[in-house]
């Protein structure tokens, strides 16, 4: 029975390519430490390992990692799109488009056969996220069974999918440049700090992603299940005086902290510094996150808010011989 | 302590200040001194002049610790006394500017009080940041604000140690206080002798780094967010990225504070020991002319 039930689950699994190259990318935010001293202990130990699977780490922006800073001139997380990528620079080009070109051709090209097969990109949040993978395809076969190897291994840590449903060429971050990519996103952890339990945190994710990967190039199947992915709807700012544009209200302490918990019409969710409760306006009751991300006041998110789906993944296997 | 103590007279304190934005990305002291200047209700008294400021605006505008140099680091006797040429540092032209506002530092004309607000990665609560254990005026305020606070409780950082005393914003007045919340005061009226539970500045202690000047280890999880709590000689301190652990080998037990302060790690400071003291203070009243 046992035997029957693998060779039909081996038969009727989608096929995909090994993941032969992995990037892990750390300090695309020069001030996201726990990404910045993964990959320094990696380029340290010369952590690349061979078959069956080859990993290079990369230090994304290194001159805001000296300065400890976001970024130098311009968010480099912003500038993978196409136009990006293709647009004409010079020594005068702020320092973050000639950068994000140079990791195109590192890692990519994008859209190319020669890019690399996974790109993992390390990233910290100010908000209370956990782990969460964010990506631009709630499809990606890959990265959703990656998702549901931690969400089965990692015991402390809530583990989540978010999904930007952008396409590939308007897809603006450096996770981008993949044949599937991801950023492994954890908090809360402030900008410019190293907290050991966020480190460890992100480094058993990256260890279990390695093994899930070494484990489906060596020919292992995946069995399929359901995942629950959260697609992002909107960001909401936050009120703003009319004339000088400062906040006026801070994230309500009913909703600080509170990323994934559903917000329904009504629910607080600003205190202004004269104390009044804004609430939450919207018609459909959403699932908040991204609240309170220090970086995000200058873009104007006071909080992100999505959508939570169940999406069916089917099992999966490498193109090994059997 | 001795009920023949007599009572302190002091000189009335007239003109008070209220900084934000020392720090250009410390946001409660930037938002409450915007408010207040936006409408000051709150922080009027009768009799006192109540002056809400943003020490650092550049600094505020690009939501960024400092431009050059740090503020708070900056109200040194050279800096102060430097002439005002071009190419000086933005925050010690600034200090100089400030010094001339609500000092001259030293002198009959500063300012009598300036709480400066201030924020902290690290988990140290409420914290009143005390200059001297000898100012009367000061030790009597920070425990009437302890007691005011109840049961919200507030520690009290004394930071009297000559080589780790550094120049601050707030030393430009004659009593200065770091990280106050609500001001409370009321003319003519006598304060008893009290007794003022304060940690003791001691040490700076870095983190463990490589020749490069990288550090090696994090603050431990078991110290991480344990400020004001005991540590003992042989408990775990550091936790290096390849997951050895560090204990801490002093001799006499500490209570440290500021763990894994951001602002820090350029200052070679992964946390600061402190002793527990007890400091006595006379009973004050307002000098009558």
């Amino acid at each position: 029975m046992q035997m029957d039930r693998q060779s039909h689950l081996w038969r009727n699994a989608v096929v995909l390519p090994a993941v032969s190259r992995v990037a892990v990318c750390g300090g695309t935010h020069g001030n996201e430490l726990s990404g910045v001293y993964l990959v320094r202990e990696r380029l340290k130990r010369r952590e690349d390992g061979t078959e069956p699977v080859s990993v290079v780490a990369v230090m994304s922006n290194p001159r805001a990692v000296q300065l400890c800073v976001r970024y130098i001139e311009t968010d480099l997380n912003r500038c993978f799109t196409r136009a990006a990528l293709r647009a004409p620079i010079s020594e005068a080009s702020p320092y973050e488009m000639i950068r994000s070109q140079e990791l195109n051709a590192l890692l990519g090209p994008k859209g190319s056969t020669q890019a690399v097969d996974l790109l993992c990109d390390l990233h910290n949040t100010t908000a209370n996220m956990g782990l969460c993978l964010i990506t631009y395809s709630d499809r990606d076969w890959i990265c959703l069974h990656i998702c549901k190897h931690l969400q089965r291994e990692m015991a402390s840590t809530p583990v989540r999918y978010v999904h930007f449903d952008i396409p590939l060429n308007e897809a603006y971050s450096l996770d981008s440049v993949g044949k599937h990519g991801f950023a492994m996103e954890i908090g809360p952890q402030p900008h410019g700090v190293v907290r050991s339990a966020i480190f460890s945190a992100m480094q058993e994710g990256v260890q279990l992603m390695l093994d899930w990967i070494c484990q489906f190039n060596s020919g292992t199947l995946f069995e399929g299940g359901s995942v629950d992915v959260y697609t992002m709807v909107k960001n909401i700012d936050y009120p703003r005086d009319p004339e000088t544009h400062t906040i006026t209200a801070a994230v309500h302490p009913d909703l600080q902290d509170r990323d994934f918990c559903l917000l329904h019409p009504g629910d607080p969710m600003f205190l202004s510094f004269s104390g009044e409760t804004l609430r939450y306006k919207g018609k459909e009751a959403l699932y908040p996150f991204f609240i309170n991300e220090g970086a995000y006041y200058e873009k104007g998110v006071a909080l992100s808010l999505a959508r939570k789906r169940r999406v069916e993944i089917p099992s999966v296997r490498s193109e090994t011989l059997r | 302590m001795s009920s023949r103590i007599g009572i302190s007279c002091l000189q009335e304190a007239k003109r008070v200040a209220i900084f934000g934005g020392t720090h250009g990305n410390e946001m409660s002291g930037i938002t409450l001194v915007n408010m207040w200047t936006q409408n000051s209700a709150e922080i009027e008294r009768n009799g006192l002049v109540v002056k809400p400021f943003i020490s650092n605006p550049r600094a505020v505008e690009k939501c960024t610790r400092y431009i050059d140099t740090d503020l708070n680091r900056a109200f040194t006797p050279e800096n102060l006394s430097t002439p005002e040429v071009e190419g000086l540092p933005y925050e010690v032209q600034r200090a100089k500017e400030i010094n001339r506002m609500f000092g001259p530092k030293g002198s009959s004309n500063a300012y009598d009080v300036i709480f400066d607000l201030h924020n902290t990665t690290s988990n140290m609560g409420s914290t009143l940041i005390l200059e001297s254990s000898t100012d009367l005026f000061n030790l009597q305020m920070v425990h009437y604000i302890k007691k005011a606070m109840a049961p919200h409780t507030c520690s009290v950082l004394l930071n009297e140690h000559p080589q780790l005393k550094y120049s601050t914003t707030r030393s430009v007045a004659k009593h200065p206080i770091g990280e106050y919340k609500v001001l409370g005061y009321s003319t003519g009226v006598e304060f008893p002798p009290c007794t003022v539970d304060v940690f003791r500045v001691q040490e700076r202690m870095d983190y463990p780094r490589d020749t490069n000047g990288n550090i090696t280890a994090m603050v431990h999880p078991h110290l991480q967010d344990c400020d004001w709590e005991p540590l003992n000689r042989g408990d775990p301190m550091f936790l290096t990225f390849d997951g050895r652990t560090i204990l801490y080998e002093g001799a006499n037990t500490v209570y440290p504070t500021f763990i894994n302060e951001a602002a820090y790690y350029e200052k070679q400071q992964a946390f600061m020991t402190t002793c527990r003291e007890i400091l006595a203070a006379n009973a004050i009243r307002k000098a009558f002319k």
